[in-house]
């Protein structure tokens, strides 16, 4: 009899409980390399960005880049962390080709930045999930694979580009995360979610993850519900999109429970996620445990942030997401639901930026939530990398407030702008796109209306002013939808007698 | 009693990644004993409270500006290498994502 | 053996900047000597002529272009193997990088450049600067001048050798357990270990990043100091870097008077396996110190005697990963790459086969130091030893101004005798190495030749952090008395070294 290599993620989570733990790598957006004076930059042709420092060369040196230790402090506050008076960096041994010195500079006991946390939201629940530290650390080359497979499995050999070696790496370290239940795989996507917004709003890194500048290591284990101790955890290298960060714990949970219910153990390893099944695989196992033989590097001295230097950086900080969204909610009136939306729109910055522009936030939110968030929608892209900005959005609503635009009208003039016409004034004048406002013309469109409907201005003569909408469509219409409806309706009504 | 076995050793070179000979093991084992029997004089200091010291003297703050310096070219990051083909460094294969 | 190779630096200096001689000139006759000399010294790993004309050239004619040039412009220097240097090939005396020329000259290298010296040649190490006898080099042995059957010390011992062998008038060394003070001691000249932090390790191939001191040698001792001077000093490019003022090491070294001086004697470093006539020399220079006025008392330093086992607990572990890098991967020997051998195996038979013997067991050492299960029993204890040290150093200092011992044990022993007993070589650096674990300065001068065999002994003095200033100081007074007392320097008293025949 063959046992199952995986059980249906449901039936998993009635017998085992996951607990979940995540180490993020974020690489900063610095000019220049974590210990030399390289460049960043993305793309770069292969080996233009190296030094003998960063190429590990006999007898160079590193030194450390300022703006990168300011960058995992700014985070590390951000996180609420405390950061420490006194660390040092530490060598974590290993062979690796595509490693130059063949240890990395790190940090071990010793982190920047300790005891934080982060607030993230499933489903209208809030999980605080704490940090256990916040450290920082250098990238590797990178290694592409010479051969009939193109991966590092059947290769012949590989080449190596060292331009990524030594770009500042912050590592963010989860304590364990337990009690998540079902929503496990949601709370880890919502915790790198939020992680990366967090980073990006402090400005220190881009976070693209589509260019490795943001890897998630995911550690699952799994004990039998009611339990008090944990299993044994696996850890899920580098995953590089949110929606893998989720599907990664989604089926190391399938898989372990399968381990389990077989009456097997799991194995503490290594394991890879494959984008293309949804599954992980296990890494290479190890003849030997992993001995990286830490010790603090004589290379580069102590840091000792001064409170002052520490005081300096916090007040450098912007408003952080999760104080944004509390202060928008408040600010603009919204129900849990109605933020949640805003929130997963990626819509917060766009509304609060064309409030900014001098829109209400009533008007800001319908304009993105509805009408443009459906030709976002329409056209498969964010809402942000539609091409309007805020300030245009605000240009619209200023115009339908002052009655030159009603709604309709309003959103031709989107339309003109997304297809590239130029900005709303540009669009009006040249589709001209304006309210009927003159009593005079509209009077003689409502009188041919009341003409061709008697029957219906009877009744609203009888009493029926609901019937009034029907008049007062038939104006729109005729008006090609350049008509005040409200001037129009309140004429209708003058007209009729019933005012 | 000796302080280091030989397995030991063997794992040593291992970490170390030195392809040791047997003859080559045998030697070093007797050696590495002898070394290591001497050096843990430093045991004798049991005193627990005494800070260690990692570093020749007491600097910190160490840091440089955030700026672009010059790079190699690859001409010059290449030419030490052993094997290279389309501008990097080229490696027999590498047995999985992190040896 | 001409007469321009017997000048000190500050002469040759003078004669080129004053137009008696030229730059090419000078270089022309350490040339001729390197060539009559070096077959059986063996001080260097590369000399080529050429390079080394034209850097004379080049000196001369930015003098002719009227540039004003530092005082040792134009003098010839012995330039260590560990340095990198773009126009020489850097090899630490290692097979694994034979040949390897660098594409970046160290901060050293580069400050001798700007400062108008010669470079002559690389110099013979032992590989990756570990040994006290120059034997553990993958090339050749290198000789003492003194008696070409004994080692030149080590790990600098070309440059010991060279500088002895009137070869160059300078040389530059590191010195991470004594790999300066022992080899100057045992050739009979001057070698300093600065200040860690006082002169830069950028491009300084490392062994024990926390220990690696460069420094110079000279046959005097404001020879000594005035190269010092030369490539001292901060460096942005390295993070240990101390960023204060290089002391002031010429004037002292000009100064060379010792009255009201307060010199401390170690205790500790007496006694069994201390050759007679190198405590007898000691012993002599300690009533010289007295007769010209220093306050001599004796200085308790108990934990003096840990500093070796901690030195060789913590030097291996640095080392062990320091030369990781040497991988087959970027540089360097590369061994067994035949399309089926993995990165991993290639690896591991490139470092067994471009490593020697002493190599191997020190990353071996280090390696076990630092590994789960032992760190704190090993690395962890030398950690704290190290603290042991630097408070008695601390004490010591509240009671004197500089701190003596002798440089080394005993003299020059014979080429061979140690070479397979690593615990036997390890004593040569019994007094110079609590001096790296703290940092401090010293220097090893010249103290006379030991009654029993006829070679020199060395005299270390020792100074707190940035005293770098007393060591010459106290050297240069030690130096001045004893060459009016032997009639000239104790190097006149070396043998004449047969010249080959251009």
């Amino acid at each position: 009899m063959s046992t199952p290599t995986v059980v249906k993620y449901e039936e998993a989570l009635t017998r085992y409980e996951p607990v979940l733990g995540l180490e993020t790598h974020i690489e900063l957006g610095t000019a220049s390399k974590m210990f030399c004076g390289c460049p960043t930059t993305f793309g770069g042709e292969p080996n233009t960005q190296v030094c003998p420092v960063c190429l590990g060369l006999p007898g160079s040196l590193p030194v450390t880049n300022r703006a990168a230790i300011e960058g995992i402090i700014k985070i590390g506050l951000a996180l609420d962390c405390d950061i420490v008076e006194w660390c040092r960096f530490a060598r974590k041994n290993y062979f690796y080709p595509d490693m130059p010195k063949d240890y990395q500079i790190s940090q071990y006991d010793e982190p920047l930045c300790v005891d934080g946390h982060l607030d993230v939201e499933v489903e209208g629940e809030t999980y605080r999930i704490e940090i256990e530290r916040v450290h920082m650390e250098e990238d590797t080359g990178k290694s592409s694979h010479v051969g009939t497979t193109g991966r590092i499995q059947g290769a012949e050999y590989s080449l190596v580009d060292y331009n990524r070696a030594g770009i500042p790496l912050v590592e963010i370290v989860t304590k364990p995360i337990p009690a998540t239940g079902d929503k496990a795989p949601l709370v880890a996507r919502a915790y790198a979610t939020e992680l990366r917004e967090l980073v990006r709003a402090v400005g220190v890194s881009d976070v693209r993850m589509e260019e490795g500048s943001m890897r998630c290591d995911v550690n699952v284990s799994l004990m039998p519900r009611g339990a008090s101790e944990w299993g044994t955890r696996t850890e899920t290298k580098n995953v590089n999109s949110l929606r893998s960060v989720e599907r990664s714990v989604r089926s190391e949970i399938e898989r372990q429970a399968a381990v389990l219910d077989a009456g097997g153990k799991v194995t503490q390893e290594t394991r890879h996620f494959h984008e293309d099944t949804g599954t992980t695989t296990s890494g290479r196992s190890k003849e030997e445990a992993q001995d990286y033989r830490y010790f603090p590097e004589p290379d580069l001295v102590p840091m000792a942030p001064s409170r002052e230097w520490v005081e300096e950086l916090r007040a450098t900080l912007p408003e952080l997401p999760a104080a944004r969204r509390r202060r928008v909610q408040q600010e603009w009136s919204l129900s849990d639901l109605e933020l949640r939306d805003v929130v997963n729109a990626g819509a917060v910055d766009l509304i609060d930026s064309t409030i900014a522009a001098g829109a209400d936030a009533r008007s800001a939110r319908k304009w993105w939530m509805n009408e443009l968030s459906r030709q976002a929608t329409e056209q498969g892209v964010d809402l942000a990398s539609l091409p309007i900005t805020p300030e245009q959005v605000a240009r619209v609503q200023a115009m339908v407030a002052a009655g030159e635009l009603n709604d309709k009208l309003a959103k031709k003039v989107f339309d003109g702008v997304l297809a590239g016409e130029g900005t709303p004034d540009e669009v009006v004048a040249a589709r001209g796109l304006k309210v009927v406002s003159d009593d005079g013309a509209l009077a003689a469109i409502i009188d041919q209306v009341i003409a061709d409907n008697a029957d219906v201005a009877d009744k609203v003569r009888g009493g029926k002013v609901a019937a009034a909408g029907a008049l007062v469509g038939a104006v729109m219409k005729a008006s090609r939808g350049q008509a005040d409806a409200g001037r129009a309706r309140a004429l209708i009504l003058e007209k009729l007698g019933v005012s | 009693m000796s302080a280091i076995t030989r397995d030991e050793v063997a794992h040593l070179a291992r970490l170390s990644r030195l392809a040791l000979g047997e003859d080559e093991l045998d030697h070093l084992a007797a050696q590495l004993d002898q070394i290591i029997s001497a050096v843990a004089r430093v045991q004798e200091v049991t005193a627990e409270d005494i800070p260690p010291t990692s570093h020749a003297l007491p600097l910190t703050n160490v840091y440089r500006a955030d700026e672009v310096r010059p790079s190699l070219t690859p001409e010059q990051a290449l030419s030490g290498a052993p094997a290279a083909e389309e501008q990097r460094f080229r490696v027999p294969r590498i047995l999985d994502e992190e040896a | 053996m001409g007469e321009l190779v017997r000048k000190s630096a500050a002469e040759l200096g003078a004669l080129i900047a004053s137009g008696e001689t030229s730059a090419v000139e000078v270089a022309q006759a350490h040339l001729d000597r390197v060539r009559a000399v070096d077959g059986e010294v063996g001080a260097f790993l590369h000399v080529d002529a050429e390079t080394v004309l034209a850097q004379a050239r080049a000196v001369d004619e930015r003098r002719a272009g009227g540039e004003t040039l530092g005082p040792l412009a134009g003098v010839p220097i012995a330039h260590k193997d560990v340095f990198t240097t773009t126009d020489m090939p850097t090899t630490a005396g290692s097979k694994i990088l034979e040949g390897w020329r660098p594409p970046y000259d160290a901060t050293v290298t580069r400050r001798l450049r700007e400062a108008g010296l010669v470079i002559l040649g690389k110099t013979n190490m032992d590989e990756f600067a570990m040994g006290s006898s120059t034997e553990n080099s993958a090339y050749h042995v290198t000789r003492n001048p003194w008696d070409l059957s004994r080692i030149p010390g080590g790990s600098s011992g070309g440059s010991s050798a060279a500088v002895a062998a009137y070869e160059a008038p300078l040389s530059t060394g590191t010195d991470t357990g004594g790999s300066i003070r022992q080899p100057a001691s045992v050739t009979g000249i001057v070698g300093t270990k600065p200040t860690y932090g006082g002169s830069s390790r950028y491009g300084v191939i490392a062994f024990a990043s926390s220990l690696d001191t460069p420094g110079p040698f000279a046959r005097n001792v404001l020879d000594a100091a005035l190269l010092h001077e030369t490539f001292s000093g901060h460096d942005r490019m390295d993070s240990t870097s101390i960023d204060q003022p290089v002391p002031p090491i010429v004037e002292a070294a000009r100064r060379a008077d010792v009255n009201g001086l307060r010199v401390g004697v170690v205790k500790e470093f007496a006694g069994d396996g201390y050759q007679a006539g190198v405590l007898n020399r000691f012993n002599e220079a300690v009533e010289l110190l007295e007769s010209l006025g220093a306050k001599v008392v004796e200085v308790a330093c108990p934990s003096f005697t840990y500093a070796l086992p901690a030195y060789y607990l913590i030097a291996p572990s640095e080392a062990s990963s320091n030369l990781a890098r040497f991988d087959a991967m970027r540089y360097g020997l590369r061994v067994g790459d035949d399309g089926t051998r993995s990165a991993e195996e290639v690896m591991a038979l490139t470092r067994a086969q471009g490593f020697g013997p002493e190599v191997k067991r020190r990353i071996m050492l280090g390696t076990y130091a630092l590994s789960s299960g032992y760190y704190d029993a090993y690395y962890g204890k030398a950690q704290q030893v190290r603290t042991l040290i630097s408070r008695d150093f601390e004490r010591a200092y509240e009671q004197v101004d500089v701190l003596i011992s002798p440089t080394t044990p005993t003299t020059a022993f014979p080429i061979g005798e140690r070479a397979d007993d690593p615990m036997a070589m390890y004593l040569a650096d019994l007094c110079t190495i609590p001096s790296n674990l703290t940092g401090n300065a010293a220097i090893s001068v010249p103290a006379g030749l030991a009654d029993e065999d006829g070679l020199p002994v060395g005299l270390q003095i020792m100074a707190p952090v940035l005293g770098d200033d007393r060591v010459y100081r106290v050297g240069a007074a030690v130096e001045k008395a004893l060459e009016d007392r032997w009639g000239g320097p104790l190097l006149a008293k070396a043998p004449e070294l047969a010249e080959v025949a251009k």
